[in-house]
């Protein structure tokens, strides 16, 4: 899948004017509450008509103003998941399930109801009216019923939002289902931070109606001049780890990456398996000198790579720790106490229970190496 | 008990009413949907304009209504001869007439109440069919024509009932003729100009009740399994 945007777009005050261009995987607009997110899916979804531009699914312009060419939304054959649902009260859970298909041709009519409701934990609801579930229910209803369509790109517009903290985790995993095993194309809306760094493998960082900066999501999220966007509080690096083994004893799960071995509060995967860690730039600590006697049980030998160039009391160190990227959040008081500077050896320490269940999902199929084109724009 | 069965020209006028206020609620109905989508989605010049005329027979006294019908569908008026001339359709004097002054008279009712309807619906279900793959047609036919559904119910009964009850336009309109145009509350009039019609007027009157408590509880049954659809408490 490709996907090319080129549209500028006034409404009202609001000037939005969104180009960049991605392939494959999960591709995350992040960006906070009114910088145009959802106007760009809407326009891909052709429920919006541009001003001007162009928006390119797998060659196919969909819409090109210079050109004249307008698909209308039933012809375009993107699935779309609405913030609120959106299903319909007068027809049972299967039959919302099934509405697409009704307009699939039957050549194309690939997903079939079965492995959608397996793949979506819903075959206990099937019979039942939108009405009687809950939000969470009604949100995996509405990511089934998109899915069968046969969509070529899922169009997913803050789908955890309206949800509270233990439905947004019973759902993550169902979306990396998605992105892995059915690979479904995802366009994903959100102003999250960590769903962003769990699930994207492709990030379109969004600021004021202008795409400001688009890339694999790791070499984004470790970019400490992008931070202000990034959201400070919940930003940080992205570490791809294995599971490397289980310590049943101490309940704790240890995981290899290229900056060391780390050590987790038990994580529920497979031996062997990859998975993407957030790690938050305010959890990390550093030491000038090998720390002793600390509780801490994850402190990788690193290089300060890179200092941010914030004015206020707090800023960003970036720190290689052996071709792994790390971001720390410090005082500028510790950063001059310590003297740090590019170059500085430190230690990097991060405490084992900073991660909780939504800072460590499956690593994303397509996204080590993405080959979107990184860069400003 | 004799004096509870009806005559058969009692009978005539009941059959006539019933066949009456079906053919007019039935055939305003595709025009009142229609015309209830345009007044409660369209932003257009004209609109309020539109809305008036529709409304315009629940405020005329309606022997007017019946009178503009006459001189518009009568045999000699401009849309009742081109009618007559092209489709064999004919009003005057016949129970066509009666239908048609029927169907004008509730068609307000059953505009408003559709058009309630339509504005509840909320018009981002419609968008979210769209993206799955529906035109407008079925989109309409698939998702805003059943969440209407409980307003159409609602607006067909009371179109039916005003058809029942229409007594001044369909007169001035197609006269009062037995077997033809004489509805039910055209024979209770005739009752009650007649020495010892009483009986004859208390008896229709009793059907006219006896209908009109069916109506409203088929229309309840209705509502109920519509809206038992819709999983509203």
């Amino acid at each position: 899948m490709t996907l090319a945007v080129d549209i500028t777009h006034r409404a009202g005050k609001f000037l939005l004017d969104a180009h960049f261009a991605a392939d494959g995987g999960l591709v995350a607009l992040f960006g906070r509450s009114g910088s145009g997110k959802t106007s760009i899916v809407n326009v891909i979804a052709g429920l919006v008509r541009p001003d001007e531009g162009r928006v390119i699914v797998d060659g196919e312009p969909l819409v090109d103003t210079k050109r004249g060419i307008f698909v209308p939304p039933h012809r375009r054959r993107l699935g779309y998941v609405f913030q609120e649902g959106r299903l319909f009260p007068h027809l049972t859970v299967r039959q919302n399930l099934l509405y697409g298909r009704w307009f699939t041709p039957p050549a194309e009519r690939r997903a079939d109801i079965g492995q959608v409701a397996d793949l979506l934990g819903l075959g206990a609801l099937l019979d039942r009216r939108p009405g009687r579930l809950s939000g969470g229910e009604k949100q995996r209803v509405a990511i089934g019923r998109a899915l069968l369509s046969n969509p070529r790109l899922l169009l997913m517009d803050e789908p955890l939002a309206s949800l509270d903290e233990a439905r947004k985790a019973e759902i993550l995993p169902y979306i990396e289902r998605l992105r892995d095993q059915a690979r479904v194309p995802i366009v994903y809306v959100s102003h999250s931070v960590a769903e962003v760094a769990r699930l994207a493998s492709t990030m379109v960082l969004m600021s004021n109606g202008k795409v400001a900066a688009v890339g694999p999501t790791p070499a984004i999220m470790q970019r400490i001049d992008l931070f202000p966007l990034t959201g400070r509080a919940e930003a940080g690096a992205i570490i791809e780890a294995a599971v490397e083994r289980h310590d049943e004893r101490d309940g704790l799960t240890e995981l290899r990456s290229r900056a060391g071995l780390w050590r987790l509060p038990r994580i529920d995967a497979a031996v062997g398996s990859r998975l993407r860690l957030h790690v938050r730039a305010r959890d990390v600590m550093l030491a000038r000198s090998e720390p002793v006697d600390v509780s801490a049980l994850n402190v990788f030998a690193g290089v300060v790579a890179e200092l941010g160039d914030d004015t206020g009391p707090i800023m960003q160190v970036r720190v290689d720790c052996g071709g792994e990227t790390l971001v720390a959040r410090l005082t500028r008081y510790s950063v001059q106490r310590l003297a740090l500077e590019p170059g500085t050896p430190v230690h990097a320490l991060v405490k084992s229970v900073a991660f909780d269940r939504r800072s460590v999902g499956a690593a994303a199929g397509a996204s080590l190496g993405g080959d979107a084109d990184t860069g400003d724009a | 008990m004799d004096w509870m069965a009806l005559s058969p020209e009692e009978w005539t006028a009941v059959r006539l009413s019933l066949k009456v206020a079906v053919t007019a609620t039935l055939v305003s109905l595709p025009f009142g949907i229609a015309i209830a989508m345009v007044l409660g989605r369209g932003r257009f010049w004209g609109q309020s304009l539109l809305n008036g005329l529709v409304l315009l027979p629940l405020i005329l006294p309606p022997v007017v209504t019946g009178y503009i019908l006459l001189i518009l569908f009568g045999k000699r008026g401009p849309i009742g001869s081109f009618l007559a001339e092209h489709l064999g359709i004919v009003f005057s004097f016949r129970w066509t007439g009666a239908a048609l002054a029927c169907g004008v008279m509730g068609f307000p009712l059953l505009v408003r109440a559709i058009r309630l309807s339509v504005e509840a619906v909320d018009f981002r279900l419609e968008e979210a069919a769209g993206t799955l793959g529906a035109n407008r047609a079925w989109i309409f036919l698939t998702v805003t024509l059943p969440l209407i559904l409980p307003g159409i119910i609602a607006g067909m009964v009371l179109c039916f009932a005003k058809a029942m009850g229409e007594f001044g336009a369909t007169i001035t309109f197609v006269s009062n003729i037995p077997g033809e145009t004489q509805t039910l509350p055209s024979a209770i009039y005739t009752f009650t100009q007649v020495p010892g019609g009483d009986a004859g007027a208390f008896r229709l009157t009793l059907v006219s009740v006896a209908i009109s408590m069916l109506a409203l509880f088929a229309s309840e049954l209705m509502a109920r399994y519509a809206n038992r659809r819709l999983d509203v408490e």
